[in-house]
């Protein structure tokens, strides 16, 4: 394994170490969402994901 | 006797405030956009290593964590927000000069710049209109990004290209998420610092671009 692998690794644990105990603390202090809220949610991040397949299948399409 | 009613007075001050915030995070943002891409086209010149862009990267969260929170309230912080934002511009320069040595490189980092603008443009355009109190996605979007990161661990080691997709993917959905609810903290309440936001939403781009990158750069080959 290359030097890169170790120390993408280590960052990695290192973000991971200090995200853990925020997310802890983030999951107990957020508010519960309602149906209607998380459908909005669900709705905005499934134009993003649409955008997004747009954007690659412009990239992938071959030029005639 | 006083013709002010305080609730109105009160009401029309946090306002003013919240606007403050808003166009200082926003100024600030755009400020710190242009440093950053500046400072990724010196990279791109100097042919800068891919070593250096990871070195890059752990001075920036070094300083995200331990020096930002100290100096956030003070004119330090602003020259921290600079020194953050050129670090992870520094670190972007050899991914963006891979991938504009590949064959229709240069429209696949064109594509990821356009594509990110318009998704924090169209997000943050949502959350500031509409004004929604998106607060509650708080603990799902941090779980998620602990996913995530398992994930990329364990991918360091099998190195499944499919699942390197799918990761970008998921970065994506969930970088999303947190421009709508950086946004909202904003303009709701619960944000009062406009170098803390601005690092936020700048984080936001930034991962948004390189997943975009990744997976565009998938997508042709």
């Amino acid at each position: 394994m290359d030097w890169m692998k170790i120390m993408s690794a280590i960052f990695i644990v290192v973000m991971l170490v200090f995200l853990w105990p925020r997310a802890g603390q983030m999951l107990r202090e957020s508010r519960k969402g309602s149906g209607s809220e998380w459908l909005v949610v669900v709705l905005l991040l499934l134009g993003v994901a649409g955008f997004v397949a747009f954007l690659m299948h412009g990239v992938s399409a071959k030029p005639i | 006797m006083s013709l002010e009613n305080p609730t109105v007075t009160g009401r029309s001050e946090s306002l003013l405030a919240t606007n403050q915030l808003i166009r200082n995070t926003y100024l600030m943002l755009s400020l710190t956009l242009v440093w950053s891409a500046a400072m990724a086209g010196v990279a791109m010149w100097l042919n800068v290593p891919n070593m250096m862009s990871l070195v890059a990267m752990f001075g920036s969260m070094a300083l995200i964590w331990f020096v930002l929170p100290r100096t956030a309230n003070s004119s330090a912080g602003l020259l921290t927000v600079f020194a953050i934002t050129g670090l992870m511009g520094l670190g972007l320069g050899p991914t963006i000069n891979y991938y504009l040595h590949m064959e229709g490189g240069d429209q696949i980092v064109m594509t990821a710049l356009g594509g990110t603008g318009a998704i924090f443009l169209a997000l943050s355009a949502y959350a500031l209109t509409t004004r929604r109190d998106f607060s509650f996605m708080g603990g799902f979007l941090m779980v998620g990004m602990i996913v995530v990161l398992l994930a990329m661990l364990g991918n360091l080691f099998f190195h499944l290209p499919a699942l390197s997709m799918a990761l970008s993917a998921a970065v994506i959905l969930l970088m999303s998420g947190f421009i709508l609810y950086d946004t909202s903290r904003m303009v709701n309440g619960g944000a009062d610092n406009y170098l803390m936001m601005t690092v936020s939403l700048y984080l936001n781009i930034y991962n948004i671009f390189v997943s975009l990158l990744n997976l565009l750069g998938a997508s042709r080959d």
